[in-house]
């Protein structure tokens, strides 16, 4: 009989997590802490005058409202992507399913890029709105554009297991009850689907208000207008301003790790209410 | 979180009763509008830039891509990505290896910075190294001193590859090797298998495909990665530009058709990663199949 611990039989315990903290610490957390050492070394004077200068606010704001809009946009349209790929049969579904993945797997500068062509008042679709008056590329609606491409994968991904795994006796019942389609889905689908539809919301947003390759090209980059966070602060480090610059990537910083963070909790949330029911 | 193989389509979910599902009015409906959505965002994107980039025929097409610049752009990309790879797999192996098969304190703690990097924007990826290794930066004296460049050279590129593709490997591992379990491994152990043949004979035949998939991701977003290698490269003609850069570079000159070529060969690595994600399902797929119906 072994002690109160039991012992694992199996080997490289030691090896294994020593070399993922090692690395980490070299890779990940030494770097992001140089973040705090350099502002650590302004003044709170400083910081403040830095982070609130009313080029930065409306760069925030920017970042912010697009990646909020985007990422609402995807969790309306990335539910029914996912909806129609799990529950209905149509011709070209598996290859459709495969082209959702295309934008975690196509560089960001080609997004970027190609979207711009489109969107352009000379493009595709941008002459098609031009004489409707309607701008898209060089505006806000642009930076949204290019930031819902990038997050549809995250709501589709984290929606999908979830519409596939949901447990068919009770859409039956609630048919059987006398509910018309419309009322199952809305009282006994939805809710079930609220969850991952946050989840896949608070990635798609998290990575919009990051985001730089696929929106910089789009975007125009007037400042105060169509400039967001990320390229303000390429901005200031090709003036030699670090300081302005690490300002700028600390208060992004800290928004999404509490995103990550509050992400984390809402999975682990949901997987204990699953195992528990 | 980002690249995990999440659910397999199976035909049980769309095999409904007619009073569980919509009318037939509906169903096309929904689909339409779902494929037009897809079509706009996705599809037409990926057409114009194969469209752009032949628009001058293929002469002007293999000029572009086989042009001086243009080559040294991809072999930065590929020493990049021959270096960010491995190591990030050997890092993603053992981080999967301590978490999914030992218990310890703090494992939420780990997986949550494992994240990190997904949490970080690229620009900030970037600027992290260069307040490290830059001219005015932590180490930067140091380095100077020694004569070691590490920003606007290799070094820079790389180290800003391995942090934004960090997670990859690992993010896809853990969860696999957790519903794994350890049944198999401690009883190869307790027949007096030793720790490398455990994992060579148990442990990595029943990850290669999840492993492959997340090799072949990790790989996609090295050779692809723009901000962060746009912020530590400097940008320095056939010297620090990398593809995706060079493709930026291109397209602010004007060269729009050299552009899009340039881009069409990130399309192609696009384009391939899908294939292999799609092929690892489908084996995954089939294993799964072959256990719950043979000998399990």
């Amino acid at each position: 009989m072994k002690g109160s611990r039991k012992a694992s039989v199996l080997p490289g315990f030691g090896l294994s997590l020593g070399f993922t903290v090692l690395y980490l610490s070299l890779i990940v957390i030494i770097p992001l802490a140089s973040v705090l050492i350099k502002t650590a070394g302004m003044s709170f004077t400083e910081f403040w005058a830095a982070v609130t200068n009313a080029r930065v606010l409306a760069a925030y704001k920017l970042s912010f409202l697009t990646a909020f809009f985007a990422a609402a946009v995807n969790a309306v349209f990335g539910l029914l992507v996912a909806w129609v790929l799990v529950r209905y049969r149509f011709p070209g579904k598996r290859l459709i399913d495969s082209i959702v993945d295309l934008p975690f797997a196509l560089p960001t500068a080609v997004a970027g890029i190609a979207l711009t062509s489109i969107y352009a008042p000379t493009g595709w679709v941008g002459s098609l709105l031009e004489p409707l008056g309607l701008k898209i590329a060089y505006t806000p609606i642009g930076i949204t554009i290019a930031l819902v491409f990038i997050g549809l994968p995250f709501v589709v991904r984290t929606v999908q297991p979830v519409l596939q795994d949901l447990d068919k006796d009770v859409e039956e019942a609630a048919v059987m009850l006398g509910a018309y389609r419309w009322r199952t889905f809305r009282r006994v689908i939805l809710p079930e689907l609220i969850p991952p539809l946050l989840t896949g919301f608070a990635l798609a947003f998290a990575r919009g208000i990051g985001e730089y390759g696929s929106v910089v090209f789009i975007s125009g980059n007037m400042p105060m207008r169509t400039e967001i966070a990320p390229l303000l602060i390429m901005t200031k480090l090709e003036q030699f301003d670090y300081a302005g610059a690490t300002a700028i990537a600390l208060v992004m910083l800290v928004i999404s790790f509490s995103l990550l963070l509050l992400i984390n909790y809402m999975q682990w949330r949901y997987s204990r209410r699953v195992q528990a029911g | 979180m980002a690249g995990a193989i999440h659910a397999h389509l199976s035909d049980a979910a769309s095999d409904r009763p007619a009073h569980a599902t919509e009318s037939r009015g509906v169903r096309i409906a929904l689909i339409t509008v779902a494929l037009l959505f897809l079509a706009l965002i996705i599809l037409l994107p990926l057409i114009s830039v194969i469209v752009e980039a032949l628009s001058q025929g293929w002469r002007v097409y293999v000029e572009s891509i086989t042009e001086k610049d243009a080559l040294s752009a991809l072999r930065l990309t590929l020493i990049t990505a021959a270096i960010a790879v491995p190591l990030n797999t050997v890092f993603g192996i053992a981080a999967a290896w301590a978490i999914a098969k030992f218990k310890f304190r703090g494992k939420n703690v780990l997986i949550t910075l494992i994240d990190l990097p997904f949490a970080v924007s690229p620009v900030i990826s970037g600027l992290i190294f260069v307040l490290l290794f830059g001219a005015q930066g932590l180490l930067g004296p140091w380095l100077a001193a020694h004569d070691i460049k590490v920003i606007f050279a290799l070094p820079g590129i790389v180290l800003a590859t391995i942090f934004v593709t960090f997670p990859f490997v690992a993010r896809e591992l853990i969860p696999l090797m957790q519903t794994q379990g350890v049944q198999e491994e401690e009883a190869a152990a307790t027949l007096g298998a030793k720790g490398w043949q455990i994992f060579w004979r148990v442990t990595l035949p029943n990850i290669k495909w999840g492993l492959l998939y997340g090799i072949i991701l990790c790989n996609a977003r090295a050779m692809g990665e723009f901000g962060a290698v746009s912020v530590v490269s400097g940008h320095i003609r056939g010297q620090t530009n990398t593809l995706p850069l060079h493709v930026e570079i291109l397209y602010n000159e004007y060269q729009f058709t050299a552009s899009f070529a340039v881009a069409s060969l990130l399309v192609l690595l696009a384009l391939v990663t899908l294939v292999v994600k799609a092929i690892v399902e489908w084996k995954s797929e089939q294993r799964s199949a072959g256990s719950e119906g043979g000998t399990g």
